[in-house]
């Protein structure tokens, strides 16, 4: 109980946020342990070896708030639920990741009946699965080790799936060249992104690398960057502009970084997370010739790539504009895309599938990065598989097309919908202004905090948006993550929610939200 | 990679002209305005390249097993050979020997990826049942949503009573327990939150020699200290007290050792740890308060007779509270080995004990980074720790599945040590676990000294020329570490009995006709 209390006391305090953590982890011994390891208690136990003093610094720097607090909140709030406690709502809505499964979404049948035909072949007789699923499934497993989805692939993937991203990427890109041998499975987009990064990062101090990414970003980065030690380098998106890329940001954020770190790699995110833009060509042309210029390796996140709504708006590959700019750029840049199984119309995170193409990469380098795959040995096997399907699904003339093509267009077309949908809502609140969702999966809008809120929040040692998010979570059940984890211009305040919800339930989640924003105003403004 | 050759060149060329707009304005200015753009090195090089990635070395899937698949190719493309396929013993991939996955977790898995088949009456019920509680627990009842980061909650309270059980009632709690993306992550998740300070207060790490590489390669890549202690080959690769004094009192001299690595059964040396033994090595980890990390992956493979398994936290807890209560330990286990082999799903798991509970939440959000273990494989480790009981539809056919594949490997292990012992100059310990012998060969002289020059360790020489002669792939001692002066290869044990009589044999024939050629 004594720990509870405590527990209860120190709420909402973010610089003591862990110790409200272990309300959740622990019991009370292993709490009143705690005190007692902090002096409170007479001490009899053994030093531990690994305390947070001796902890790897590194690792204590990181954050990621898309599962920070406010994600540990909820489902305190959940599991409270379930017990039978009393909210004044029913269920916890996560907006909080884009994990669309979660929200509802129904896989697409083809590609789970091509896993479910690799993970158990005797299926390969049944009636009830089409016959382009089965070939597609016995591909696969033909370029498996002993014809089994429980083999070790070759760390850079299976042989026959880098062969059909490599032709997918040719036919996207409208013939630019994609060399299956540049093609490298991984287990989701996140641990490729990290992988190159951790080739990348070297030097001390004014030498050490800079990583150039984009204000607000999507938190692996900053985190990856903390664990790996580099420097932050930050550019800022013109949120005027609808959150357009600047190029002199980019220039004057380089400059800047130039006086103590070594920047080396930008990372652009396109389209956008969590802001939601979708570059446009010339802007890509841009930045390309920036990085050609200065002499920066480019790393363009593209796992949203289907993931357009606006009109106006189309996907640009970094691969195919760089090409189009000429031998010049397209034999020297060098250049990392990724994508991943998690997003787009198929949502499948949970199989942590992906890959990445590598342009230009010094020979000797990319034997370092096969070496350096291989001490994981392979992505998972179900993953790739999922990801073979997405870079070659069926084709017009086959059986499942039909199904497939209505599966996808119905998810896609239900994502431009709630993108548009959230825009309009969110805008007819007072205080919150929302830049049009051109693509990704999320809205990032801006909100209006009265100064007393700020003052409130400052004073309980957190981020003014944090103090909003967790207040709109007790008192409407909606899980949104606050601007200040992803990054935002000083004295701005934001928070990322997904569009993922059904429309009806997005309906519902967005009136809530505006009916808590306007009483948010009013409480701190004096007018209640 | 690929350069600029005639032929690229004119592609290129060909498929530009198909895009009017190519080059935007202010491009093709700028490109006047300075002639031709200088061609600019590059960002990324040898050079520039973070240092410790390039120490990392990963014998397992290194050069020998490069050229293997090289050869393969060769063999594919019609290129003549003694011999017609190349047998890759190097890595423990049992799936890829031809081992037949189990029928009962397949089911599940399947169910679980395509849940329309819970209507297909050709599924146990009990596949059924067990599919169906997992997506229960996944976001939206699918294993294509995010899991919690430290794994779905029902399997880590699987894992949790799977442990309680083994352990004999020892209690398990499922906050302790982090589902994992198979036990190397897990392994390098550890290592990296205990690796800080700099210089003589560097983390410094204890590693058998000889070690699965995924530790040395692990240190380098976090610059921690490597700390070797030796495992005594005479007594068929029992671990020493002595020996781990000796090591941690000259580590001191120059880092902070504080993490004691252990692998049991042993990879790639086979023994299985005493009871004894695990009691004197805990009592040296408390003693000199290391951190205890123990890799049990091979748990299930224990086959010699008078030898068992005993897990660290069991003999952890039957040392009383004195013990139980303070040493910090860390176990690791995996879907890729015992009987199931499923290494192609990634999954695993780690139990900690006794973690500093402001460490553990940030072991949870440094997970969290990664956002989850592949869901697939959860289910998978799931099934493992829940396995079919008696009285269950699927429960005969699931032992008869398990034990078929378990006795041959215990047929398989003694069957490699008999044979390699007949070979004069290999001498070989008994294969009591795991999935690998790792003999020792006697080079002569001459053979060392041409290898030398080739500037490649004997082994690796006397390996290469194994795979080129007779298409056997196994990977030389050297990349597992070894006493100076001696030579090993690591073989498994997995091909079916009858290609593993062939192997033996062509390996036989080839030791005999090296000694003869280099003496």
């Amino acid at each position: 109980m004594l720990a509870r209390k405590c527990v209860r006391a120190l709420d909402y305090n973010c610089n003591l946020y862990y110790l409200f953590l272990y309300q959740k982890h622990y019991n009370e011994n292993v709490f009143l342990t705690l005190i007692s390891s902090a002096g409170r208690l007479d001490g009899k136990m053994r030093e531990k070896t690994l305390t947070m003093d001796t902890l790897n610094p590194q690792v204590k720097a990181v954050e990621y708030a898309v599962r920070g607090p406010i994600v540990i909140k909820a489902g305190e709030i959940e599991r409270y639920l379930e017990e039978g406690g009393t909210k004044p709502f029913s269920e916890v809505i996560k907006a909080n990741i884009g994990d669309a499964h979660a929200m509802g979404q129904q896989p697409i049948t083809f590609l789970r009946q091509v896993v479910a035909l690799c993970t158990f072949p005797e299926l390969m007789d049944s009636p009830s699965f089409p016959e382009d699923a089965k070939w597609r499934a016995r591909r696969i497993l033909q370029g498996c080790g002993g014809h089994s989805l429980g083999s070790y692939s070759a760390s850079p993937g299976v042989e026959c799936i880098r062969k059909d991203i490599a032709a997918y990427i040719e036919q996207r890109d409208e013939g630019v060249p994609s060399d299956w041998e540049n093609i490298y499975l991984t287990t989701g987009a996140s641990d490729g992104i990290m992988t190159i990064l951790r080739l990348l990062v070297s030097g001390k101090d004014s030498s050490r690398t800079g990583v150039m990414i984009p204000i607000p970003q999507y938190p692996l980065y900053s985190a990856a960057i903390s664990e790996m030690d580099a420097v932050q380098v930050n550019y800022y998106l013109d949120e005027d502009n609808c959150w357009a890329l600047d190029i002199n940001e980019l220039h004057r954020a380089h400059q800047a970084a130039k006086q103590h770190c070594q920047p080396r790699v930008i990372c652009i995110i396109n389209p956008g997370n969590p802001t939601g833009q979708v570059q446009s060509k010339k802007c890509i042309e841009e930045v390309l010739h920036f990085a050609y210029e200065e002499n920066l390796f480019v790393m363009s996140d593209e796992v949203y790539q289907d993931n357009v709504y606006a009109p106006d708006c189309q996907f640009h590959s970094f691969k195919k504009v760089l090409y189009e700019m000429g031998p010049e750029y397209f034999s020297s840049v060098e250049l990392v895309s990724f994508h991943s199984t998690s997003k787009g119309y198929t949502g499948e995170c949970g199989f942590r599938g992906g890959y990445m193409e590598v342009i230009n990469m010094d020979p000797e380098v990319k034997a370092q990065l096969v070496k350096l795959l291989s001490v994981r040995l392979c992505p998972p096997l179900a993953g790739q598989a999922a990801m073979d399907v997405i870079v070659n699904p069926p084709q017009p003339e086959e059986h499942t097309f039909k199904q497939f093509h209505q599966e996808k267009s119905s998810v896609l077309g239900a994502l431009a919908e709630k993108a548009k949908l959230t825009e309009q809502i969110l805008n007819a609140v007072p205080g919150i202004k929302c830049n049009p969702v051109q693509g990704a999966m999320y809205a990032f809008p801006r909100i209006f905090i009265p100064p007393k809120a700020v003052e409130e929040a400052k004073a309980l040692g957190m981020q003014p948006d944090m103090l909003y998010c967790l207040r709109l979570l007790e008192e409407t059940g909606i899980c949104v993550v606050p601007g200040s984890g992803f990054g935002q211009k000083d004295r701005t305040y934001h928070f990322r929610m997904t569009i993922l919800p059904s429309i009806e339930k997005l309906n519902v989640l967005l009136g809530k939200v505006r009916d808590f924003h306007i009483r948010f105003l009013k409480e701190y403004s004096g007018l209640e | 990679s690929w350069s600029w050759d005639r032929t690229s060149w004119q592609t290129y060329a060909t498929n530009l002209s198909a895009f009017p707009a190519a080059q935007s304005e202010h491009l093709q200015q700028k490109m006047s305005e300075n002639g031709a753009l200088p061609l600019r090195g590059k960002v990324l090089t040898l050079d520039t390249m973070n240092a410790n990635v390039k120490k990392v070395d990963y014998a397992v899937r290194g050069p020998i097993v490069q050229r293997a698949v090289q050869i393969e190719k060769e063999l594919k493309e019609g290129v003549k050979k003694p011999f017609e396929e190349v047998i890759k013993a190097n890595i423990g991939d049992a799936h890829a020997m031809g081992q037949r996955p189990i029928t009962f977790f397949r089911q599940v898995m399947a169910l679980c990826t395509y849940p329309q088949l819970l209507d297909d009456n050709k599924f146990p019920e009990d596949a059924k049942n067990r599919a169906r509680r997992i997506l229960q627990s996944c976001g939206g009842n699918s294993i294509g949503a995010y899991t919690t980061s430290q794994g779905i909650d029902c399997v880590r309270h699987d894992v949790a009573n799977y442990i309680q059980r083994r352990d004999g009632g020892i209690p398990s709690d499922p906050d302790n327990i982090y589902l994992t993306t198979g036990a190397s992550d897990g392994i390098v998740t550890i290592l990296k939150l205990l690796t800080t300070g700099e210089g003589r207060t560097r983390t410094g790490v204890m590693i058998s020699i000889p070690q699965y590489p995924l530790y040395s390669a692990s240190i380098a890549e976090l610059g921690a200290v490597q700390i070797n202690y030796y495992l005594n080959e005479e007594k068929c690769w029992s671990l020493d007290i002595s020996e781990l004094q000796r090591s941690l009192q000259a580590a001191r001299e120059h880092c902070n050792p504080c993490v004691l690595c252990i692998i049991n059964p042993g990879n790639p040396t086979g023994q299985v740890q005493s009871r004894q033994c695990i009691e004197d090595v805990i009592r040296f980890a408390a003693k000199e308060n290391l951190f205890l990390m123990a890799d049990e992956v091979y748990q299930d493979n224990v086959y010699a007779e008078g030898c068992a398994f005993h897990s660290f936290k069991k003999v952890l807890f039957e040392m009383g509270p004195e013990y139980s209560s303070k040493v910090e330990l860390a176990s690791f286990h995996s879907t890729s080995k015992c009987y199931m082999g499923e290494c192609g799903f990634r999954g695993g798991y780690m139990e900690v004990m006794n973690m500093d509970p402001e460490v553990k939440a940030q072991l949870t959000k440094l997970v969290s980074v990664r956002l989850c273990p592949p869901a697939p494989g959860q289910a998978l480790m799931d099934l493992v720790v829940n396995s079919p009981q008696p009285g269950e539809p699927s429960y005969q056919t699931f032992m008869k599945e398990r034990t078929a594949v378990l006795s041959a490997l215990a047929e398989k292990a003694k069957l490699t040590e008999e044979i390699l012992n007949t070979v004069p100059g290999i001498s070989c310990n008994p294969v009591q676990g795991a999935m690998y012998s790792f003999p020792r060969i006697t080079l002569p002289e001459r053979s060392i000294n041409e290898a030398k020059a080739k500037g490649q360790a004997p082994d690796m020489f006397y390996c290469m020329k194994l795979l080129e002669e007779t298409g056997i792939c196994l990977v030389p001692g050297s990349g597992f570490g070894q006493r100076e002066g001696t030579y090993h290869f690591r073989m498994t044990i997995l091909p079916p009995t009858d290609k593993l009589k062939i192997m033996l044999n062509k390996l036989k024939e080839f030791h005999q006709k090296f000694t003869q050629q280099y003496s």
